[in-house]
């Protein structure tokens, strides 16, 4: 039943918010964005969330959905006739779309974590090693994904464009940072031409952070205090 | 053209119970082919390069890892009947909400009640309990955390409930009086055929614990 008020309570600085926002502007679903303050935590995110108290939480209809990937799952059903399909058809492209959004979670976003925080010329190494490892492993799953079209979804962007796509801007903004080319045209260059089509589709646009406000903000959340 | 399904296990892992459990309640002939984790064989470092674990359904050839990501292939390949998630969006998205919290806030300090002593093996207790509380006040007075049917969190849920009685002996505590509900489930689930043919002997699974707590000098 796709009929019900739609809310998302997010940040417009994080990457997990993101995703349910491409999600929403692929499906021409309205909302209201209810942004958080950074630091503090509304009543309703806590009343929401109970469990993570972490964003995004959507409301469809007051009903609170939660975790980025399994909202996307979400507004993929509830408005599947509305723009395109966010997961492939097939139950085997299915299972590799969970697989491969799994692993960016939970191997990939902490290598590009780790990144900012690797001291020393050994561990910046290491870290390097392990980035670049699975760099070339979504450079693959890429290709056995996408089947020649331009993102890992074939045609349209979905949920595993959505799942990588959304740290895009905290990528470039760590290759600021660390004065590194972490997606490499060389190494990488089924992955480039996909994130520039990513970045220039008109659902994601006007919700990717522009790079120097979130080089401002990361400055400011990732402050040492003074010693 | 007849299915070929072979299933790269583990016998006592609570993972590999979930991808037989879901095959059994589908009705679905499959091979299982047992694996040596401590020299795993070139079909399962072939068919999952990237984490080297079991289980790994492999259905006409082609892998599927992670075991709720099996589950839910399964449940999607064998739609017509005895279906595991809901069919209702919003009903889906709970059932995926609560695996996520099984396999994050549940899965560190299972390992951890076997794998260590002393203060540890007692924050383990307290945050494994925490998390089964937590699962209990969501589960309410349903007979299963499907409803009224076993669904996709009671499969994910029971890989646990196997191990619940060689933890409650590792370290010397009692989940019944902690969450009596959630043991009125467990003992429901434990008892359901395809459940049953898939489980090992709790003592046999007792046994490997502390061999294993041995080798690692617990």
């Amino acid at each position: 039943m796709a009929s019900g008020e739609v809310k998302l309570i997010g940040a417009w600085a994080s990457p997990f918010v993101m995703r349910p926002r491409v999600a929403l502007n692929l499906k021409s679903v309205p909302y209201e964005f209810l942004q958080e303050t950074f630091g503090s935590k509304s009543e309703l995110l806590l009343k929401s969330n109970p469990v993570h108290k972490k964003i995004p939480v959507l409301l469809h209809a007051d009903k609170p959905v939660c975790e980025s990937n399994i909202i996307v799952e979400y507004i993929d059903e509830t408005w599947s006739s509305s723009g395109p399909s966010l997961l492939p058809s097939l139950p085997y492209d299915r299972a590799m779309a969970r697989f491969w959004a799994a692993y960016i979670d939970e191997k990939w976003f902490v290598a590009l974590r780790n990144f900012l925080k690797a001291e020393g010329e050994e561990e910046k190494k290491a870290v390097i090693a392990e980035f670049e490892e699975g760099n070339a492993l979504l450079e693959k799953a890429f290709i056995d994904c996408s089947k020649g079209k331009p993102f890992f979804n074939g045609d349209h962007i979905g949920y595993l464009d959505i799942s990588l796509g959304s740290f895009l801007a905290w990528l470039r903004v760590t290759e600021l940072a660390a004065s590194y080319k972490l997606l490499d045209e060389a190494k990488t260059p089924s992955l480039c031409k996909w994130a520039d089509h990513f970045c220039n589709d008109p659902a994601v646009k006007p919700v990717m952070p522009e790079t120097a406000k979130l080089a401002e903000f990361a400055k400011k959340i990732f402050a040492k205090p003074q010693a | 053209m007849a299915d070929e399904v072979i299933l790269l296990d583990y016998w006592p892992s609570p993972f590999g119970i979930r991808a037989r459990i879901a095959l059994r309640e589908k009705g679905v002939e499959f091979e299982c082919r047992e694996e040596n984790l401590r020299d795993k064989s070139p079909l399962l470092l072939q068919m999952n390069p990237v984490h080297k674990k079991i289980p790994v359904l492999i259905h006409n050839g082609k892998p599927v890892c992670e075991s709720m990501n099996v589950v839910q292939y399964i449940d999607e390949v064998w739609s017509d009947r005895n279906p595991i998630l809901p069919s209702d969006p919003y009903q889906r998205a709970q059932a995926r909400f609560w695996v996520d919290f099984v396999d994050t806030k549940l899965l560190k300090p299972a390992d951890q009640l076997w794998q260590t002593k002393g203060e540890e093996q007692e924050t383990a207790k307290k945050e494994y309990i925490e998390a089964l509380k937590i699962l209990e006040s969501e589960l309410g007075d349903k007979p299963y955390f499907g409803g009224d049917t076993f669904g996709f969190l009671d499969i994910a849920m029971t890989g646990y409930y196997s191990w619940f009685e060689a933890s409650e002996k590792l370290a010397n505590f009692s989940i019944e009086p902690e969450c009596p509900i959630l043991m009125a489930s467990a003992k429901r689930c434990l008892q359901r055929e395809s459940v049953v043919k898939s489980l090992h002997d709790s003592e046999k699974i007792l046994e490997l614990a502390y061999k294993l707590r041995k080798e690692y000098g617990v």
